[in-house]
């Protein structure tokens, strides 16, 4: 849905590696969850409570809430407020939260 | 309460916090600038201090211009927290934060909210299809992350942001499938008397003219005065379709973005119960404030576009004539000292203001994004539709309060950011009574959604809860 754009090489920045629901995916340090998750086309980012339909970011700013994944075990986290670190294991929700999260 | 820690705290470090921060600092205020995000800037500078040369000069001077405050910020003396998310604020001023996965608490007898604006809802039919993002959230992605939408784009909507957002895209070799304007033809005309004043504000109409040419001649679809959009896809969106010109148009599309100018951020303002009102011109709340930014609550401040949009360069002064306020009532000024210092702030602010009027009547949002259609959605949380707010009307909720209650519009995480100025206006509408009648939804803590064990991590922190404890070990 997104691409990282072709940066001269003095400006680019390491790639770390990421997993979402167990797939890897590259993403350059210093970005957010939430774009490294775009330029992945990795879409959508959750399914609502609700009625299960799909959903991605709107607004990339903590406010929308659209962007809710689960990082490391934590669940509701805004993608777009968080940066990456290598290793991170993501999830895409699919419906309401469990209960019993604990992290 | 909570002990005082600081003189004054600041929320927010875009434009209008940086600089309410640092005229704290240059009078002696011991200064507390905290902020969500890990880096200052606001979402008009976000990530100056670190965006790649190739892409701050893609985003232009009055991008860059940002790294003139931010540069000051590091050697001013304020203390900095950022990656701090304000979740509360008392009616004492005491601030509590998290940073890190822990919650603290902070005090200052004076708190300047800087906490600026976010865009207007754009409720259409499909808008919570993947794809279909706010324009700022393009240009978010572009300031912070280098990236920029992938495939045929449509931008949607009316105001300056839109056309900035559009070329910087076309900068940055996106392909434009569409620009479709929704701008009423009639703001074309209550515009126009409002332009002799903007001619003092010369720089912001040439470089509106500038924006205009540069997609003309880019060759980009524009369509103008469009109505009854509608995104359309199933997993995500393939189209935008709508209305200009008598036909009815549809442009394929990867990524739709939408935008009809930016609103106040009244989440905190709310939180803290002070006297708003509704804008008729801006659609939308602003918070009474004084010519110091001081609000119903007497140390509670708000600087910037969290007050009235006005843009970053209008934040600014707004940032320093708060500060001044806080040091007059702190007794750091003198009242003749305090009127003097801010004279340059109130020129710069005053000659920022010309351009508005011409702004707000050319880019008055059209009207149906405030009636959205029955079956658009207008609580993307909740997922409830502009019918049954209708619906709730009718069997007798008088405000959003209520149809919060009985729908749960409003109630999820966003905590009504998204849906709460549409809810007002269909209310208004359906009701036949002004928006200030009808009110906005109650806010209340957390301010954003908190783990447990934040809030568990601050209580060991806390001494008076030491001090409860100590007693009981005695």
């Amino acid at each position: 849905m997104f691409k990282a754009m072709t940066l001269p090489e003095s400006e680019q920045r390491p790639v770390v590696e990421i997993f979402v629901e167990g797939r890897r995916v590259l993403a350059h340090e210093g970005e957010t969850l939430a774009a490294a998750m775009l330029n992945s086309d990795v879409v959508p980012f959750r399914y609502t409570p609700v009625s299960g339909k799909p959903r991605a970011p709107l607004c990339l700013m903590g406010v929308c809430f659209d962007c809710l994944v689960e990082v490391d075990g934590a669940q509701n986290v805004q993608s777009c407020m968080v940066r990456v670190e290598a290793g991170m294991q993501v999830k895409i929700p699919r419906g309401a939260r469990r209960a019993g999260d604990v992290k | 309460m909570s002990a005082q820690t600081h003189d004054l705290i600041v929320i927010g470090a875009g434009p209008a916090g940086m600089s309410a921060a640092l005229t704290g600092a240059a009078h002696g205020l011991k200064t507390l600038l905290l902020d969500e995000q890990l880096r200052p800037g606001g979402q008009i500078y976000r990530n100056v201090t670190d965006a790649p040369a190739s892409v701050a000069a893609l985003l232009g001077p009055d991008y860059r211009y940002g790294e003139t405050l931010t540069a000051q910020l590091d050697r001013s003396g304020v203390e900095l927290r950022f990656g701090a998310m304000v979740w509360d604020v008392a009616r004492d001023l005491t601030v509590t934060a998290q940073k890190d996965g822990q919650s603290f608490q902070v005090r200052a007898p004076q708190l300047i909210a800087a906490t600026g604006a976010m865009e207007r809802a754009s409720p259409i039919p499909g808008w919570t299809l993947p794809g279909v993002l706010n324009a700022g959230a393009a240009q978010i992605a572009l300031k912070s992350a280098s990236t920029v939408p992938a495939g045929r784009t449509v931008l949607a909507g009316a105001g300056p942001l839109l056309l900035l957002v559009a070329c910087q895209l076309l900068e940055a070799g996106v392909p434009l499938a569409g620009i479709v304007e929704t701008s009423p033809r009639a703001n074309l005309w209550r515009s126009l008397r409002h332009l002799p004043a903007a001619l003092g504000a010369m720089p912001y109409l040439a470089k509106g003219l500038r924006m205009l040419w540069r997609l003309r001649r880019a060759g980009v679809p524009m369509f103008s005065a469009a109505t009854r959009l509608r995104a359309e896809g199933n997993d995500r969106v393939q189209a935008l379709t709508f209305t200009a010109g008598g036909r009815e148009h549809s442009l394929a599309a990867d990524v739709v973005l939408l935008h009809h100018g930016v609103v106040p951020n009244t989440q905190l303002s709310r939180l803290l119960r002070v006297d708003h009102d509704w804008d008729p011109v801006q659609l939308a709340w602003r918070p009474l404030v004084d010519a110091w930014g001081e609000t119903s609550l007497p140390g509670f401040r708000i600087a910037g576009d969290g007050a009235a949009i006005a843009g970053a360069l209008a934040a600014e002064p707004t940032g320093v004539l708060a500060a001044l306020g806080a040091a007059r009532a702190l007794g750091r000024l003198t009242e003749e000292d305090c009127e003097s210092r801010a004279i340059s702030g109130r020129r710069t602010l005053n000659h920022q203001l010309r351009i508005r009027p011409f702004l707000d009547a050319l880019y008055s949002p059209p009207e149906w994004i405030s009636d959205p259609t029955d079956e658009t959605i207008v609580c993307r949380c909740e997922e409830v539709t502009a019918g049954r707010i209708r619906e709730m009307a009718k069997l007798g909720c008088k405000g959003p309060n209520q149809t919060k209650f009985f729908s749960r519009c409003g109630m999820g995480p966003c905590q009504g950011r998204m849906c709460g100025l549409t809810v007002t206006q269909i209310l208004s509408k359906e009701l036949g009574k002004p928006p200030r009648e009808i009110g906005a939804y109650h806010i209340r803590a957390p301010l954003k959604p908190v783990p447990l064990g934040s809030i568990a991590a601050m209580a060991s922190t806390n001494t008076e809860t030491n001090k409860i404890k100590e007693s009981l070990h005695e």
